[in-house]
């Protein structure tokens, strides 16, 4: 009701100072139906305003967040390698490196419950239940030391626990602290005395080098090579070796799945250099046994697995992995095209050498 | 003649290199030679023929600028699906960025979103909560403006000291692109907002479900519900079909693959506004809700990845200005590190919160130069150096980092970060 003085208000002004009158309300869209607005609808707020009924217990989010979580942001919520810790950091935000994980620095434990629900785990959003949610947050409570080891996290008592660092937040305060400092005429000459050079970046040499340079050979660091282990070209050629299954093999094909793997890059590297990552290492992955890179923490599944990645198996736990193997650790949802998934076994298939 | 061209035109670091070496004088006139053949001797491009039309139906740039793509910096993050990378803007010039280099920033990745696929939402304190399609987005009155994108980020790994060699990498997370879209306020009106509310809560379609609070009196003066970016339909990595455009303020608000408005009376405190894109002072408290980018400049050539070639002699200096409070007004230029300072040339006025390009048509004479440029906006703010920063703000606050750059131009022409006393 209260919109219609303030459409036409609008109207008003801008057929006054702008050029084409703007006749609304224009009668385009259609109603959003209540289902559709509760499939969107998911974000929660401080006051638990968007929290679904539900619950989870410290215990089970421990071996939930194992499942789901730990392959990045390890066991303990500590955070493996760059992936975000989010445990840890009591104190430490006015340090010279402040740690700012989900007990020292977040603010509200809704911004938690919404950012699992909505956007984690990563390759895989949106696909844990209510209570999933509730007792992953339990568990990161827990690792914080937020809460005991027999709590219980639940809509009823959401709003109860309240954040270390809920008082550690001002709003934007530089039109007081800067700009009525700074909106004054500046110095042009006789500014400073002297001028000397108190750090230059080529001593950290953390600069990357080029690597768009396709006539020459890449000769990008260690970590750069590892990311981008495999060139189109070498994808390009059949390898040499006695397998049966490079009868058939398609090199267009393969070069298609090469950008396809790009999604798979995240967690897996392939060459002959590769290495576990949050994921093993996937060199000659077809026709290897399931489950056998030395150094890799399987689950349990996986490492009881004993069969072959044949292209068959390969293909059927692109598809699905948590169908194809139940228990498995991989979080990504699995391939939805077919083609896709003949083309990353045919890239597979490729890096070999 | 084509593997030597291509050597030439690909291997930008050697050919900079031999004209180091020779100290300019490959360029050097006036000595008594030979004519040059490229002039006397008739060349294939002169006799033969060129491309048909059609030989790229969606043309891309010449082999020869190969130098003039996004690049990133693969230890800032932990994957590249949930990263970012740098607009070349040592490469360019003028201010439109074209959408082939313009930096990418993805929280889950670039998504494929067809335009029969999209639907936008608006839900919340409405008469009438509303689904629009693509095709109905295209019938609301449009608009077109210019603004500057820049990433809360930019800059920010210089806090603590010069750190990345290259203006690509140190003020990269930027890019300034004409919009053509739907006012944000007509989309609201269509809905009937309610006039109590604060605030909206903005939300992408991608896995990562990036979204954003916004205060309601941002939303209903110049925020966008854009479509096209330099006339053309947004690139996949830019949000495709449809993005937010918010004039003036940190990139992570421009909510790519836009789904859902919801109009709010509080702030939803999401992860990108508390955990992320909060500033930690010294004392460890932090600001929030620090959405507008204050004025900056940087000097895009020379600069280490652009390093001076010709030798003494005219010499043109240029870079770019942009601020979130409206117009560039002035930009100085510092050859001495800050000690005197002359005023440059905006090859246009100023625009609102787009980027402005600045000249200064100087000579040369081959001394070594700590090339500084500060910005100074309609409001008179002037670009501030990295220790007013770091006096009020400490060395932890990564965000909004705008300080004056330094380079150091030595004597060959090459080019360095540093940071002066």
């Amino acid at each position: 009701m209260s919109k219609y003085p303030e459409t036409l208000c609008a109207v008003i002004v801008s057929a006054l100072i702008a050029g084409p009158a703007v006749a609304g309300p224009f009668g385009l869209g259609r109603v959003a139906e209540p289902d559709e607005i509760a499939a969107w609808n998911l974000d929660v707020s401080p006051d638990g305003t968007g929290l679904p009924d539900g619950s989870g217990s410290v215990a089970d989010g421990e071996q939930i967040f194992s499942d789901n979580c730990a392959s990045c942001h390890g066991e303990f919520a500590e955070g493996l390698g760059n992936w975000p810790k989010l445990a840890g950091g009591d104190g430490t935000l006015a340090n010279v490196d402040p740690v700012k994980t989900v007990g020292s620095y977040w603010p509200y434990l809704s911004t938690t419950w919404d950012y699992v629900n909505r956007s984690m785990p990563f390759g895989n959003a949106q696909s844990l239940s209510a209570d999933d949610v509730y007792a992953i947050t339990a568990y990161i409570l827990y690792s914080n030391f937020l809460v005991d080891d027999d709590f219980v996290l639940s809509r009823e008592n959401f709003t109860e626990v309240e954040m270390p660092n809920v008082g550690g937040f001002i709003p934007d305060d530089r039109p007081e602290s800067e700009y009525a400092h700074w909106r004054v005429e500046p110095c042009m000459t006789d500014c400073k005395g002297v001028v000397e050079i108190t750090m230059k970046a080529t001593v950290l040499d953390v600069t990357p080098q080029e690597s768009t340079d396709t006539a020459e050979p890449a000769e990008s660091s260690a970590a750069t090579a590892q990311a981008e282990a495999v060139p189109v070209e070498q994808a390009a050629e059949p390898a040499p070796v006695a397998e049966p299954v490079l009868a058939a093999f398609d090199p267009d094909l393969a070069a298609a799945g090469e950008k396809v793997f790009r999604k798979c890059r995240a967690c897996h590297e392939v060459g002959a250099d590769a290495k576990n990552k949050v994921g093993p290492q996937l060199h000659a992955i077809v026709g290897r046994t399931v489950g056998s890179v030395d150094g890799f923490k399987y689950s349990k599944a996986m490492a009881s697995d004993g069969g072959t990645w044949s292209e068959e198996y390969l293909a059927a736990f692109l598809a699905n992995p948590k169908k194809a193997m139940k228990g498995t650790k991989m979080s990504f949802a699995g391939l939805k095209k077919d083609s896709d998934i003949a083309a990353v076994t045919e890239y597979l298939k490729s890096v070999v050498e | 003649m084509t593997s030597d061209t291509k050597l030439k035109a690909t291997s930008r670091r050697a050919f900079l290199k031999a004209s180091l070496a020779a100290g300019g004088t490959l360029a050097g006139a006036g000595m008594a030679r030979a004519g040059d053949p490229l002039i006397t001797e008739v060349q294939p491009w002169a006799q033969g023929f060129g491309d048909p039309v059609d030989a790229t139906p969606y043309g891309l740039p010449i082999r020869f600028e190969s130098d003039a793509v996004r690049r990133n910096v693969p230890w800032l993050t932990a994957d590249p699906i949930s990263s970012i990378n740098f607009t070349p803007i040592h490469a360019l010039d003028g201010t439109i960025t074209p959408q082939g280099c313009a930096f990418e920033r993805h929280h889950s990745g670039a998504i494929e979103l067809a335009k029969p696929d999209y639907r936008l939402m608006i839900n919340g304190m409405v008469d009438k909560p509303l689904v629009f399609s693509y095709e109905d987005l295209e019938r609301f009155p449009r608009e077109n403006h210019v603004y500057f994108l820049e990433c809360a980020a930019n800059t920010g790994m210089e806090w603590a000291g010069a750190q990345l060699n290259g203006a690509q990498f140190t003020h990269g997370m930027i890019h300034n692109m004409e919009y053509t879209g739907v006012s944000l306020r007509t989309l609201l009106e269509e809905a009937g907002y309610d006039t109590s509310a604060k605030w909206i809560y903005v939300e992408g379609a991608d896995a990562s479900s990036n979204g954003r609070s916004i205060p309601m009196e941002k939303a209903l003066d110049d925020v966008i519900v854009a479509f096209k970016a330099n006339g053309e339909a947004l690139r996949k990595e830019h949000g495709y079909p449809v993005r937010l455009v918010v004039p003036g303020w940190e990139g992570n608000l421009w909510i790519k693959w836009l789904r859902r408005i919801e109009v709010t009376d509080q702030p939803v405190e999401s992860r990108e506004e508390t955990s992320k894109y909060t500033d930690v002072l010294a004392d460890g408290t932090a600001r929030k809700f620090t959405w507008v980018m204050d004025a900056k400049s940087v000097v895009t050539s020379p600069s280490p990845q652009a390093p001076i070639t010709h030798g003494p002699g005219p010499l043109v200096i240029t870079g770019m200005a942009w601020s979130g409070h409206g117009r560039i007004t002035r930009v100085d230029v510092s050859k001495d590190g800050g000690k005197t300072w002359e005023t440059a040339r905006l090859a246009r006025e100023g625009e609102n919160k787009a980027l402005t390009r600045f000249y200064l048509d100087t000579e040369w004479d081959g001394s070594e130069m700590l090339l500084q440029s500060r910005a100074i906006d309609e409001t008179g703010y002037v670009q501030p150096t990295k220790a007013q920063l770091r006096e009020v703000r400490g060395l932890n606050s990564v965000y909004h980092n705008n300080c004056i750059q330094t380079w150091w131009v030595k004597p060959t022409g090459e080019a360095e970060n540093v940071e002066v006393s």
